[in-house]
């Protein structure tokens, strides 16, 4: 999951840096990524892992890390399992 | 029936505003217009020793700075596009028959190149992009101009189509976090000159669905936007009646506005929701101006 999630940050996030520069715990916007780039990922991942984002996780928090990322997708990806 | 359509009942029996068949749409009388002339001689009032130049929009700009502005990536659930006829003389009578029996007429109409502005300082940045790098001392605009929002709703306070007036500071990012520090002092000493009751609070743009709840938040985090609130409809979910707002650079990559060194500008603005403050003094001081409070009268009137 961590290496699909890092694509698509890659792909979508529109950071002037590699993403393989960066550490799981980095800061995502420390590294320059805006609002409006952490929507369109927000969008990829859904489509990716084919889950929804409630709305307790529609917040700039989610997105702040690669690891932050990887826990929100996993506790879908696992409640959509278990359901 | 609850207070917000009430107080609205009040302003169209006491001919202050007029009525229409459409919610949020409404005349305006001369009294309304004198408060809110005087008002906005107040505002300026604040503002004169920095202020480098002045300008009124009409209320449409061109589709492609409405483009530019990104407003359709945030707001397009509240944006309006002036469309018109452009079809020969069978479309026209086409067109009338429609008319005639009550069909759907407006689905050959055509967008133009005028979008509705919906803030009242995104006609200014063109302006200024075009003018090249600013001078060291950046830009200080008064302005004014009608804006629309597709909400319609029967509470005053939340009119379709409403006058803002704006400071807006563009420079570098300390002229403008100062500009809007400023602003936030001045909007509260303007709201006690009028005592009106009013609290300063962080808050967010209605940016449009599930991603809109994203960027309102991180807007909230990163404070932003502050908006100075009055009760008129109210106690509970009082009305912005000001707005101060730090854009950071997104408005000067948009448009590609340029500091002296270059680099691009940072742009923060007050705005004045010229209505919303009308209808706060109508609500708080009755809707006879005779009777306002005498210091509110010589503060309005001189």
């Amino acid at each position: 999951m961590n290496s699909t999630v890092r694509g698509l940050i890659a792909k979508h996030g529109g950071l002037p840096v590699s993403v393989e520069t960066l550490a799981d715990d980095a800061d995502l916007y420390e590294a320059g990524l805006s609002s409006f780039a952490s929507v369109q990922l927000m969008l990829a991942l859904e489509d990716a892992f084919d889950v929804e984002f409630p709305e307790n996780l529609l917040n700039r928090k989610s997105f702040a890390s690669i690891a932050a990322i990887t826990a929100a997708v996993g506790s879908l990806v696992s409640d959509a399992q278990v359901a | 029936m609850d207070k917000q359509i009430s107080f609205l009942d009040q302003l169209f029996d006491r001919g202050i505003l007029y009525d229409s068949a459409v919610d949020g749409l409404y005349a305006r009388s001369g009294i309304f217009e004198d408060v809110i002339a005087r008002f906005e001689d107040l505002a300026k009032s604040f503002g004169k020793d920095e202020t480098s130049e002045a300008m009124v929009f009409p209320p449409g700009l061109p589709m492609k700075d409405f483009e530019t502005s990104g407003y359709m990536k945030n707001f397009p659930q509240l944006a309006g596009t002036v469309h018109a006829f452009c079809g020969n003389d069978h479309d026209h009578a086409g067109l009338l028959q429609c008319l005639a029996s009550g069909e759907d007429w407006t689905k050959n109409q055509k967008a133009t190149d005028i979008a509705l502005t919906p803030a009242a300082c995104y006609p200014l940045y063109p302006i200024l992009a075009r003018r090249g790098p600013l001078p060291a001392t950046g830009a200080y605009v008064a302005l004014q101009s009608y804006c629309y929002r597709h909400e319609p709703s029967r509470e005053p306070t939340r009119m379709q189509m409403f006058r803002q007036r704006e400071f807006v500071r563009v420079g570098n990012s300390e002229q403008a976090i100062e500009f809007r520090e400023t602003w936030k002092k001045r909007g509260q000493e303007i709201m006690k000159l009028l005592q009106l009751p009013c609290h300063v609070e962080v808050a967010n743009d209605p940016f449009f669905g599930r991603a809109g709840k994203i960027m309102g938040s991180s807007q909230r985090e990163q404070e932003l936007k502050f908006e100075l609130v009055v009760p008129i409809n109210s106690e509970a979910s009082p009305t912005a009646c000001m707005s101060f707002n730090y854009h950071m650079d997104n408005f000067g990559k948009a448009w590609n506005i340029r500091q002296a060194d270059g680099s691009h500008a940072y742009t923060a603005c007050v705005g004045f929701g010229l209505e919303r403050i009308a209808l706060a003094l109508f609500r708080h001081h009755g809707l006879e101006t005779e009777n306002w409070p005498t210091n509110v009268r010589k503060v309005l009137w001189g």
